[in-house]
């Protein structure tokens, strides 16, 4: 069977959990551990990635340069990812920068129905010589066959892979299924998928994905990432191996790995939430589930209410600060 | 009253809502839209409109020197560097609206005047919407330690040059924040949104403060907001200033007048609608006597 190449996002989308706070020890840890397991590509930085650290997001407690200068010094053979959006981060402020520092696989990454504005960054990063993948987040907003449209345009700046992801924890396995066979049948590159547990189908969901033909796919130890979290990394890369698909990953390493994310990176398992199941079926960003409990305490609200509204406005990733002019808007009808 | 004769470069969709505006003026006059195509729906409206049109661009300039005072420039960045030495050498002043940058940053009533300059240059939307807000801060505080601006625009709004600079948007937005708020870091962020029907604009300012003065802010942003409505009427408080996770917090929406552009380009009417202001400015100032060297337009003088 052929090889599925994983990626480790364990302290990007992790990050999210503990809202940016990671330290450089439990980020140097982290990157010695996955490089003992042979993890292909261990990818890291804030929740939204390079040039994110905002008070819109949350403010990082290590920097972008500081995480990269530490996990390069631990990753020798694993190599050192990165997660760029354009409107966040800009290839002078902070993706030159990055690449200064070493980093191997820029993924950039836009909204599901906005590849054009990751052409410049793209092509930024093949002109330099490194890896680029494209990705599209949020991608349940789009039918297969417009998800594909917008994958092609990532293709020709000049992607090596095309990763859609399921930022809200939405699908249904048909649905990954049915974007697989539409992305792979109008690509020539490769594609990937990411999940997000909501409905606590992410793990069948990368499966899905894999047969249907994906040959990346994302998981982080303990499933540590953003709301109810993403693909369990150590389950998956064993499902995997169970089936026969190949990853080069050392797995008991791997478990160590795990375990060790467990001692020091969580400050609790990810589980399925109340919120994380209202925000999956509402479709929203799994990364608003904090903002949304905070604000909904602060202004004595229904966090519920919040998602539908979120929801139905369509409000898409980094739009956090919509959260609290709906919160404000419910207050006003209230009072 | 006599009105100020100006020239349009730019006859695409933001050229051609400039161009209503314009024609709604008491104190101008459109006497060029030039472009490049005699047959584009820009064209074909002002033609429609009776105003003389010209697919010579820049040309037409040349060789009509004398039929303007004021340009704008709403074609490209690359087009308006040509443009500007052009302008510079028939002694026009220029308003550019593009994202070429090489003139003074000018948003409408904020900070020093810019009557004596001769290219201004609107920053951006983000920059337009937020400056105001950020300027209430500034007027209200000693010192302000970090602000940050977030946009979200529609995605129809946002045309391939707008897409392909998102990083300029970027830079040029957080350069403006600083320049005309003092803070000491700024940072911004831009979003597209895909929902249909589509979105206004909306701006979020979050900042952190060593003395958050609510009270103060609260007026002050009630008074720019007032004023900045008298030049952009779809510009509209959403989020009264308030204290949110340690930081403060507002927000306003943008609401386009619908002239040529459809009114979710909020985006797009607040450039246009602030660099009319900036041309109105002239016009009044220049109807007034000789120009003022340094004193700042009335309203601005009030604030200090």
């Amino acid at each position: 069977m052929h090889q599925i190449l994983i990626s480790d996002p364990t302290l990007r989308d992790g990050n999210h959990a503990v809202s940016h706070q990671l330290t450089g020890q439990q980020i140097a840890a982290y990157c010695q551990a996955a490089e003992a397991a042979k993890i292909p590509i261990v990818e890291v930085g804030h929740g939204n990635g390079l040039g994110a650290s905002s008070l819109q997001l949350g403010l990082s407690l290590t920097s972008d340069r500081e995480t990269l200068e530490i996990a390069r010094q631990q990753l020798k053979n694993s190599l050192l990812g990165v997660h760029v959006i354009p409107g966040f981060a800009t290839i002078e402020k902070n993706l030159a920068t990055a690449l200064t520092l070493g980093v191997d696989v820029v993924r950039v990454a836009a909204h599901c129905s906005e590849a054009d504005i990751t052409q410049r960054h793209i092509e930024y990063v093949r002109k330099a010589g490194k890896e680029v993948y494209g990705v599209l987040m949020m991608s349940h907003m789009l039918t297969p066959e417009r998800l594909a449209e917008e994958g092609l345009k990532m293709q020709s700046y000049g992607a090596l892979g095309l990763i859609f992801m399921d930022s809200a924890g939405y699908y249904l396995p048909q649905d990954v299924r049915q974007r697989v066979k539409v992305l792979t049948e109008t690509l020539s590159i490769p594609v990937g998928f990411h999940a997000h547990n909501n409905l606590g189908l992410a793990l069948a969901n990368s499966l899905a994905a894999v047969e249907a033909g994906a040959l990346i796919l994302d998981g982080c130890a303990r499933g540590f990432g953003a709301g109810a979290g993403n693909t369990q990394l150590e389950v998956l890369v064993g499902v995997l191996h169970k089936i026969g698909y190949p990853t080069g990953i050392d797995f008991p390493q791997l478990l160590k790995a795990a375990d060790l994310a467990e001692d020091i990176l969580l400050r609790e398992t990810p589980s399925i939430k109340t919120a994380s199941i209202l925000s999956g079926l509402a479709g929203v960003f799994s990364g608003f589930i904090k903002p949304v409990a905070r604000i909904a305490q602060q202004l004595h609200l229904d966090a519920g209410e919040i998602y539908s509204e979120l929801g139905r406005r369509q409000i898409v990733a980094g739009q956090e600060d919509i959260i609290l002019e709906i919160a404000e808007q419910m207050v006003k009808e209230k009072t | 009253m006599k009105r100020i004769k100006v020239a349009i470069l730019g006859s695409g969709n933001i050229g051609t809502d400039l161009l209503i505006k314009v024609l709604r003026s008491p104190y101008l006059s459109c006497q060029a839209f030039l472009g490049r195509n005699l047959d584009s729906p820009g064209m074909l409206t002002a033609a429609g409109l009776g105003v003389p049109i010209s697919n010579l661009g820049i040309r037409y300039l040349e060789n009509n020197p004398e039929c303007c005072d004021v340009v704008f420039d709403a074609s490209s960045a690359i087009a308006h560097l040509e443009h500007a030495q052009i302008c510079e050498r028939l002694g026009k002043l220029v308003i550019d609206l593009t994202p070429a940058k090489i003139g003074t940053m000018c948003v409408p009533y904020i900070g020093s005047s810019y009557l004596h300059r001769r290219n201004i240059n609107m920053v951006t939307c983000s920059g337009q919407a937020s400056i105001p807000l950020a300027y209430a801060l500034a007027a209200t505080h000693n010192e302000i330690e970090y602000v940050e601006v977030i946009s979200s625009i529609a995605s129809l709004s946002a045309g391939p040059a707008t897409r392909l600079n998102m990083d300029e948007h970027i830079h040029t937005t957080e350069e403006a924040l600083k320049a005309f708020s003092g803070a000491k870091e700024a940072k911004a962020i831009l979003n597209l949104n895909p929902a249909l029907p589509s979105i206004h604009m909306q701006t979020t300012i979050l900042a952190t403060v060593r003395q958050p003065n609510l009270e103060a802010l609260r007026l002050k942003v009630d008074e720019i907001i007032c004023m900045v409505q008298a030049y952009v009427p779809g510009y509209e408080l959403l989020v009264a200033p308030m204290i949110e996770n340690e930081r403060i917090a507002m927000m306003v929406k943008v609401k386009g007048l619908g002239d040529y552009l459809p009114e979710y380009a909020g985006n797009l009417d607040i450039m246009n609608c602030a660099a009319l202001a900036i041309a109105e400015g002239y016009a009044k100032h220049t109807q007034a006597g000789a120009l003022p060297a340094k004193a700042g337009m009335t309203p601005a003088n009030k604030m200090e």
